[in-house]
């Protein structure tokens, strides 16, 4: 074999290094992604017939089912519900905590709480809020006399009910990088605009809020790819039911996959839901990208 | 002009829990005056300015623009700006927007906005580099944003925190003189902050020197030079430090310690400090008159000499015009009296007593000068 230049064997070398990560995403990433495109294009045959390509025809099906159209309706209200809330109310809070204030490590700590613990336990907490005749929400509400709500059984509430609970675990989990990126600004600013006498609103518009578009940007695409995310509080709280007011696209997935056993349409769906979000976070990338500073 | 940015510091005190940062100060600024607060880092002159900015408040005493007492009112309502070390400027905003940012927070309509701002940006030379980010351009170009954000806002009063720290040091004296003729042409009135002895020197109409939160000296540059009021402005101002000796009592008057053969000072001089600035010392060759000392070693720094010289173990530094290789050689140090300074056991200077002068007549024979430089 010839001698290698050395420039061949720093190519090979930097190859090298990147392979363990090709491997993993390529196993776990890629080659999923690749199989589950695949199946949404074929039709799986009966008693070990082979597979028939039906090419569009899954889609077609899909698109004519109206379940489909409500899972992916009520994931869009959860959507709205959930991901600008929980922006402003993890902006509003860091902003709060940033300041000078008594106690301010434990005020952090608290608005942080929802975020360490595990969606299985939250989820249980909010069952005993929620529960009909013994929940909290409704003990509240039977103390002031008002007659309760059934909040997860009650098909025009229970997807409300679903966001809420979303919004006060992920505030906090987004609080933390508005936080990191508050004290990350330089203290200068804030004085040489009250030396202007620059109002704290002004501030906040002209100078916080655009310093803090990359985090906003960051969240942003967070919240989106968790608000598809969405399967285990559903499956303590909900089921997806009742009559699918609170069924939402993965779970929707899960229940195609594991439950019906149709293991064609949840691959279908996964795609129609990988497109969507990468439609969305290119738009995301290209249009908000040219107006967030970087630092 | 009015009196409209008289700045008037009364009895001013800033406490933190148990420290205190600024002690009981007072001073008063009339228009038009260029002032320096010096002092080392942590002597209370940052703290002060930024009392008079009104970014901490005063623990105590009163602070007074023009007639005003300003003391407890909001930053933006006390008519002044302020260029910070950090220059403070917006990242994402360009060079136009970070300059007429107070503008627009003041409400000044768009076409004054943007007259003000040419007129502004001509003045200190940022015309092609107004669509610029902050993060396009040089230290030096960003020192004159920060200081255009200061003019543009047409206040009388200008507060500076170290502006010229971080420049490099050919840059920082171009910024001395435009900063300095920027103020005299505008006519403002600037209070400078800086721990860097060159700049009070050279800028301040007036050097006000700080040391643990407390005025040591408020005087001329002249007067700090040529009179320190105490051993620590006299070892502040001036590059080498002003010599400080050591004087104890010898037979005939003090004498330096550790060098008992020629008095320096009447007796009553014991116990404090005599200082003299290395340019005022002459170095004679041994036996004329003078101190006895030893040339240990010396810099050739390209204009001038320092000769590092030891008297009764102590070290001083003598400053010569030219190349001087003398080191190892014995000597003689001479001053003239009105160039030397004393202080008493707690660093005051002390009026009331001069040094004595070296007789000429001590040894007769005048000789040709063998070392050093001699300009007599």
């Amino acid at each position: 074999m010839a001698e290698m230049t050395s420039h061949r064997r720093m190519q090979l070398y930097g190859a090298l290094l990147l392979l363990p990560a090709a491997v993993l995403l390529a196993t776990f990433a890629y080659l999923p992604t690749i199989t589950t495109v695949i199946n949404s294009l074929f039709l799986p045959g009966f008693r070990g017939a082979p597979a028939e390509f039906v090419g569009l025809e899954n889609y077609q099906l899909l698109f004519d089912d109206p379940t489909f159209w409500k899972v992916a309706r009520n994931n869009l209200i959860y959507a709205i519900g959930t991901i600008p809330t929980s922006i402003a109310l993890a902006l509003g809070m860091a902003l709060f905590v940033n300041g000078k204030l008594r106690g301010r490590g434990f005020v952090r700590m608290a608005y942080f709480t929802p975020t360490i613990l595990p969606m299985i336990a939250a989820a249980n907490i909010w069952m005993f809020f929620y529960a009909p005749q013994i929940g909290l929400f409704n003990k509240l509400l039977g103390a002031l006399g008002f007659s309760g709500v059934n909040w997860l059984g009650d098909p025009s509430m229970a997807l409300g009910s679903v966001i809420v609970m979303s919004v006060w675990k992920e505030a906090g989990f987004f609080m933390i990088f508005y936080l990191a990126a508050l004290q990350g600004i330089a203290p200068e600013l804030k004085e040489a605009s009250d030396l202007e006498g620059t109002s704290r609103w002004s501030f906040f518009w002209r100078v916080t809020f655009p310093l803090l578009m990359p985090t906003t940007l960051f969240v942003l695409i967070n919240a989106l790819i968790n608000a598809v995310r969405v399967v285990d509080h559903l499956f303590i709280l909900t089921k997806g039911g009742p009559n699918n007011a609170t069924n939402l696209l993965l779970y929707y997935v899960y229940e195609n996959a594991f439950s019906f056993f149709d293991r064609t349409t949840a691959a279908t769906i996964t795609v129609v839901i990988l497109l969507v979000l990468a439609v969305v976070a290119t738009v995301k990338f290209t249009i908000l990208d040219r107006r967030t500073h970087y630092q | 002009m009015s009196n409209q940015s008289r700045i008037r510091l009364e009895r001013v005190t800033k406490r933190w829990d148990a420290t205190t940062a600024v002690d009981n100060i007072s001073f008063d600024v009339s228009p038009g005056q260029f002032v320096i607060l010096l002092g080392p880092s942590g002597c209370g002159k940052s703290t002060t300015l930024r009392m008079i900015a009104g970014l901490e408040e005063a623990s105590d005493g009163s602070i007074y623009i023009g007639e005003r007492d300003v003391t407890r009112l909001p930053p933006g309502d006390r008519g002044l700006s302020m260029v910070f070390q950090s220059y403070a400027l917006f990242p994402h905003l360009s060079v136009a927007d970070n300059i007429v940012f107070g503008l627009r927070s003041r409400k000044v309509p768009k076409p004054e906005q943007r007259e003000r701002l040419a007129k502004v940006a001509e003045l200190v030379d940022l015309t092609d580099y107004l669509n610029r980010k902050p993060s396009q351009l040089s230290g030096g170009q960003r020192q004159r944003v920060a200081l255009a954000r200061a003019v543009i806002s047409e206040h009388p009063i200008c507060l500076m925190d170290e502006p010229l720290s971080n420049l490099d040091a050919r840059l920082r004296s171009d910024m001395r003189r435009e900063i300095k003729a920027l103020q005299s042409r505008l006519n403002m009135t600037v209070i400078y902050v800086t721990h860097d002895q060159v700049e009070a020197m050279s800028m301040g109409d007036r050097v006000i020197l700080m040391q643990h939160g407390k005025i040591v000296q408020d005087g001329t540059p002249d007067e700090l030079y040529n009179r320190p009021a105490s051993a620590f402005a006299a070892s502040f101002i001036g590059s080498p430090a002003m010599n400080l000796l050591p004087l104890v009592a010898g037979e005939k008057g003090a004498i330096i310690e550790g060098e008992p053969s020629t008095p320096v000072a009447s007796l009553e001089a014991a116990g404090g400090h005599l200082g003299v600035r290395p340019e005022d010392i002459e170095l004679r060759p041994p036996s004329t008159y003078g101190v006895p000392a030893l040339v240990v070693s010396d810099e050739y720094l390209g204009a001038d000499t320092i000769a590092h010289v030891t008297v009764g173990g102590h070290t001083l530094r003598v400053r010569m015009s030219g190349k001087h290789s003398l080191a190892g050689q014995p000597c003689c140090l001479s001053w003239a009296s009105e160039k030397a300074h004393l202080f008493n056991a707690d660093g005051l200077r002390r009026d009331d007593l001069t040094p004595s002068t070296f007789s000429k007549t001590l040894r007769a024979v005048p000789r040709p000068p063998a070392v050093g430089s001699f300009q007599y």
